[in-house]
């Protein structure tokens, strides 16, 4: 391993199926592939802030079974923070549980691992994925690598903003109403978000149950193949697991999709779409549609009722999940350890102190909840508490409950006559850090397209497809249940076609470059936190 | 539907376990009451007849585990992470009154 | 005045006996150091999701069977939301819009007519954890520790009976995540006895099946009541009161005629009965108030996501059926035929599981301790202690002094190896049928103590722990006899010696005797009884009474 080497932005600039080939020929050794991602992430997180937590040392030794496993042997990659791994912290971008350390690992940790896969570390998120910006983590916000100043989208903007930055090979997120994807249109990277089901929950801390799904972020489509093909298969762990095994996914990769019948749902192209987006979007259709797929319109009636769904499902999953953060065994409690200080002049709810002085349940509970969780969640936590409580169960959630039929019959309809469908990611590109955090709606809508996916528990990738204003455009890929092969075969050819392959964010090659200089002048490059 | 009232979420609060404050009560009764009316949108679908979802996937298969013993956490481990023990236990205030 | 009719539902929980938790794969097992049989999943740590129990599934339908219930082809799970620190999800994952078995009945013997209680339906659930409660002495640090709350899966229970207010809890989740079945009864029954009689036989079912230890006393069969009053005749059912707290059949009865006599005062005096939960205070003999309907708890109940539904099938139900264990007919069959036992005495073991475990025990312990210590001081006596002469003891004696003390026959001060052991005192003609009784209720009282002794000593957070097992602590009867010098004499040389000393300062009777008076022997006889303190073994005294006298046979 060369000193040269690990500061040299050449292998990180590899996706990871390229390190791959470079270490099966051992013209890199893992331990160079591990060092020269550490020292840029060590070089650009100052700037980026994408991860919560950097690993120390290498974790396992070169010459280690790993170096030469087919999959993703040698290959370093990074955890969305919602995501345990045994040994590192597990805060999913909460207060509440600061200082956490699972005693397991998550069921895909331990595949990856098994893989030859090296964990870098933990990625910044919002607060128990509960944002589309990263804006809401309990820590500090992340910065797009696209510009400085917008997010990189959420709720696993940490986990794409690394992956944009080259400072990791890949990363998995977790995708409730399109936290995956989002950002990965934001950063202009690949998002996937798995068949409901397919992939493992077992370890992915719970947002949205019945919504949740873990999923990569990579560099290109083949990335997202390789990755998927070592997470994806039953688990005996997770009761909601689909009772497929784990394939080889790359074998989908095919620049071939003649005859392939495309719909374009008008829903998803009407107004509230950023010109540039749009304008990025019928692009990629006309790309598709020169390829040989027969593109037609077609209509997904329901889709303005997803948001609305959505946001009485989640909170209300969310609000049951997020009752086990009592202070009592794990993470933040108020007032200390014993509890025993009188502080803060807080109003409980009923509850306060007691006649000694002390905290008393009720008080602990309430003070540790208001303490550690941050305002997003727990404003989603009292609409979640709200919409299941006495008498306004049948009117919000049962409600939901048959709209979320409504927009998975919706789906289908249309996948009877069609093969996959194409829209956009998102209504926008990033927005600039702090242009939505006053209005919690204007928030939940830029989830519009991503959203409905969630409700049917589809799959759906992103996949860039241009520039607006000089930032990437997410192309939306939708499937039906199981439907990833014609997915990644779809993603592989439009980007196979049109050249769009990780593009580079100019902003990060000029922080690289300002990194290099101070690092050449004999100051110090970042350090890990 | 009726907007919901300061008591109203001062109640929900204390079912979530959350801190009332009063200071910022009004701001967050306003920004509750915008989005109960946007996705009270839902009351404009007709849905007589639909079933409800519970999950996204149909699974019809039964899930079970055989009733065999495996190893858990020792005791420190267990408690590793608690923020306060005593003999082996984890150590909480003592509930006040009927909650 | 009106006269009232008490209606009365009860709701049961019952703990299974399976080797491993409902979701996950932590030991069962009672007795372990705290917190050691848990896991990321029972501790409800953040990214754990639960599998279900096959073993639980196939118990709860036993149960369902028994009780003759409709098992639905699917069924699913629901959480029942709320905080407390012995529920570490802050939900329960339980039954509620779908439970898995419904429409069953028991057919239950009151106040000498029969009646059949509907059950309403069954659900599946989780246990909650074991809490603590200590209270802060003197020296900062509690010490003392008062047992468990008694019905974990009502969060309201510990906050009654009188709260010092202070100091903290101390929670072990080795319980936490046993499986339990919740058993609703329709409203069917009328007076305490009736409730009593129901949960007895619902005991008993449930042993039968081999799902539950179900003791009341250890929390793992648990009962809450519903309770209301109405004029006889009148259909409608007035307010209704949730009591809890009921930690033995005793308890229940005693319980719901308090709360019998209570609503009736109300209603006399042209009060309302007010509709709440109220508590159970076995010291104070009264029901005290919890909390009112009003401020119930709103537990916000959705399906849970994280398991899928629960299926039944014909086929599995039928394996389940073929696999239950024999249900009393077929015990009494054994019982008569192969133990000779009479009709009556097997029927009245039969109807008692736990009488029935511990006569099993008995037989087991007899034929083991036949050939090895059985011959201990039996001299040339054959050791042959027949079932039906253990049978005798169990449903007269044993049974007696049980029914007094209000006792079940799995926590009797006394166990099968004290009856076997003083059995074995008769047959070897150690002691007379007379001092036996004697001895057994010397036995039983010096068990009492011994047990009392022990729970003063640990603790009651120790006796929590105390498994079945250990409870007879009472030394053995023949410690006892051998003690006490109340041996039967049995030595020939001994006896025979007293016997000649009797006769020779009795010559007026001895003469009597050769005279032809038949009756004098009965008297030489209690005589060498008495010079012996009544310890002399009767048989050999007669013999050697007679031998003495040159007796004419
Ligand atoms: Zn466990």
């Amino acid at each position: 391993m060369t000193p040269l080497l690990a500061a040299s932005p050449s292998i990180t600039a590899l996706t990871a199926a390229e390190l791959r080939e470079l270490l099966r020929r051992r013209e890199v050794s893992a331990a160079d592939a591990w060092q020269a991602y550490m020292s840029r992430a060590a070089a650009l997180d100052p700037a980026l802030r994408a991860f919560l937590e950097i690993a120390g040392d290498t974790p396992e030794v070169p010459g280690a079974p790993w170096e030469t496993h087919p999959l993703l042997g040698g290959v370093p990659f990074a955890l969305k923070d919602n995501i345990c791994a045994r040994g590192l912290f597990c805060t999913c971008g909460s207060r509440i549980l600061e200082g956490f350390r699972p005693p397991y690992d998550a069921t895909v940790t331990v595949r990856l691992r098994e893989a030859g896969a090296m964990l870098m570390g933990k990625t910044n998120m919002d607060e128990f994925a509960m944002g589309s910006s990263c804006e809401h983590s309990g820590y500090f916000a992340t910065a797009n690598p696209w510009a400085l100043d917008r997010v990189p989208g959420g709720s696993s903007g940490g986990a794409a903003a690394a992956v944009a930055a080259d400072m990791t090979a890949f990363a998995l997120g977790s995708d409730t109403g399109g936290s995956v994807r989002q950002p990965a249109s934001f950063c202009g990277i690949v998002g996937l978000k798995p068949t409901y089901g397919l992939v493992s929950r077992y370890g992915l801390v719970a947002f949205a149950s019945s919504l949740d799904q873990i999923g990569p972020l990579t560099k290109d489509v083949t990335d997202c193949a390789l990755v998927l093909s070592a997470i994806a298969g039953h688990d005996p762990m997770d009761s909601t697991s689909a009772r497929v095994a784990g394939e080889d996914y790359t074998r989908y990769l095919v620049p071939d999709i003649k005859g392939m019948r495309l719909g374009v749902p008008r829903e998803y192209m009407g107004e509230g779409i950023e010109p540039g987006v749009r304008a990025a979007v019928e692009r990629a259709v006309a790309g598709l549609n020169g390829m040989g797929a027969e593109v037609e319109e077609c209509s997904l009636p329901h889709t303005e009722y997803g948001v609305a769904t959505y946001y009485i499902i989640a909170p209300a999953e969310a609000s049951s999940n997020l009752a086990r953060y009592d202070g009592v065994r794990y993470g933040h409690r108020a007032g200390g350890a014993r509890a025993g200080a009188t502080t803060g002049a807080m109003t409980g709810a009923g509850a306060g102190t007691g006649a000694g002085g002390d905290l008393d349940l009720a008080a602990m509970y309430e003070r540790t909840r208001s303490e550690g969780f941050g305002a997003e969640v727990r404003r989603r936590i009292m609409i979640g508490t709200y919409v299941l409580s006495a008498g306004y169960y049948d009117a919000y959630y049962l409600k939901a409950q048959k709209a979320r039929t409504l927009v998975k019959q919706d789906f289908e309809n249309v996948f009877a006559r069609f093969d996959a469908l194409v829209t956009p990611t998102a209504p926008t590109v990033a927005f600039p850090i702090g242009a939505k955090t006053a209005d919690p709606l204007q928030m939940y809508l830029n989830d519009v397209f991503t959203i409905p996916v969630n409700m049917a528990g589809l799959p759906g990738i992103s996949i860039p497809c241009g520039l607006s204003e000089g930032l990437p455009v997410g192309l939306q890929l939708i499937g039906p249940h199981m439907g990833e092969p014609t997915l990644l075969r779809l993603a592989y050819a439009y980007e196979t076609a049109s050249g769009i392959r990780h593009p580079r964010p100019a902003a990060v090659n000029a922080a690289v470059a300002a990194a290099e200089a101070i690092r050449a002048a004999g100051g110090v490059g970042g350090v890990a936190k | 539907m009726p907007a919901v009232s300061a008591a109203q979420v001062r109640h929900v609060a204390a079912l979530a376990r959350l801190s009332w404050d009063e200071r910022s009560a009004p701001k967050l009764v306003g920004e509750l009451n915008e989005i109960l009316a946007y996705i009270s949108k839902l009351s404009e679908l007709d849905t007589a007849d639909v079933p409800p979802t519970s999950h996204a996937l149909d699974l019809r298969d039964n899930v079970l585990r055989e009733d065999e013993p495996r190893k858990g956490l020792a005791q420190a481990e267990a408690l590793a992470d608690a923020p306060d023990s005593e003999a082996g236990m984890f150590r909480v205030p003592r509930v006040v009154g009927g909650q | 005045m009106t006269a009232y009719e008490p209606v009365i539902g009860l709701e049961v929980h019952v703990e299974l006996k399976t080797a491993t938790k409902i979701f996950c794969s932590c030991s069962t097992d009672f007795g372990a150091p705290p917190n050691t049989q848990v896991c990321p999943i029972c501790l409800g740590m953040p990214g754990v999701l639960p599998v279900l129990n096959r073993r639980v599934v196939e118990y709860a339908l036993r149960a369902a069977l028994a009780l003759g219930c409709e098992v639905e082809p699917a069924s699913q799970f629901a959480r029942k939301n709320y905080f407390y620190p012995d529920l570490p999800k802050g939900y329960q994952i339980t039954q509620y819009e779908r439970s898995y078995a419904y429409r069953g009945h028991l057919d239950i013997e009151a106040d000498g007519t029969s009646r059949r209680v509907g059950i309403t339906r069954i659900n599946i659930e989780e246990e909650a954890a074991k809490s603590f409660h200590g209270t802060r002495g003197p020296g900062g640090a509690g010490e003392s520790y008062a047992p468990p709350r008694p019905s974990p899966d009502s969060p309201e229970s510990a906050a009654g009976g009188g709260d010092e207010g202070e100091g903290y809890s101390l929670v072990d989740f080795n319980r936490g995540g046993v499986p339990l079945i919740e058993i609703v009864s329709e409203p069917d029954l009328r007076s305490p006895e009736e409730a009593r009689a129901y949960l007895i036989k619902l005991r008993n079912l449930l042993l039968y099946t081999g799902i539950s230890d179900c003791k009341m006393q250890e929390g793992s069969l648990r009962c809450d009541a519903n309770v209301s009053l109405r004029p006889v005749g009148q259909e409608q059912l007035g307010n209704l009161v949730e009591l809890k707290n009921m930690n033995s059949f005793r308890s229940v009865v005693r319980g719901l005629e308090y709360e019998i006599k209570r609503q009736t005062a109300v209603l006399e005096g042209g009060g309302r009965v007010a509709r709440e939960t109220r508590g159970w205070d076995e010291g104070r003999g009264a029901t005290f108030s919890m909390r009112s309907k009003e401020q119930s708890d709103d537990y916000r109940y959705f399906p849970e996501p994280d398991l899928v539904l629960l299926r039944v099938d014909q086929a599995w139900l039928d394996r389940v059926g073929a696999e239950m264990p024999a249900l009393p007919e077929a015990r009494l069959r054994r019982m008569t035929q192969e133990q000779g036992l009479s009709e009556y005495m097997a029927g009245v073991i039969g109807a008692d599981p736990l009488m029935a475990a511990f006569f099993d025990e008995c037989v087991k312990l007899q034929g083991a301790g036949a050939g090895a210590g059985g011959g201990e001081g039996a001299a040339g006596v054959g050791g042959a202690i027949t079932p039906a002469a253990l049978a005798n003891w169990i449903t007269g004696d044993l049974a007696r002094l049980a029914n007094a003390e209000g006792v079940e026959f799995d926590a009797l001060p006394v166990g099968p190896e004290h009856l076997v052991d003083l059995l074995r005192l008769v047959d070897a003609g150690r002691i007379s049928g007379k001092m036996a009784k004697n001895l057994l209720e010397e036995c039983w009282r010096a068990g009492q103590a011994g047990e009392a002794g022990q729970a003063g000593q640990a603790g009651q957070v120790g006796k929590a722990e105390q498994s079945g097992k250990d409870r007879p602590v009472a030394p053995l009867p023949s410690a006892i006899a051998r003690g006490k010098g109340l041996e039967q004499v049995s030595d020939e040389g001994e006896v025979a010696r007293i016997v000649a000393s009797v006769l020779s300062g009795n010559g007026e009777a001895v003469a009597s005797y050769h005279a032809g008076k038949d009756k004098a022997l009965g008297f030489l006889v209690g005589q060498v009884m008495k010079a012996s303190r009544g310890r002399a073994n009767p048989a050999l005294v007669n013999r050697l009474v007679r031998e003495a006298l040159g007796a004419r046979s």
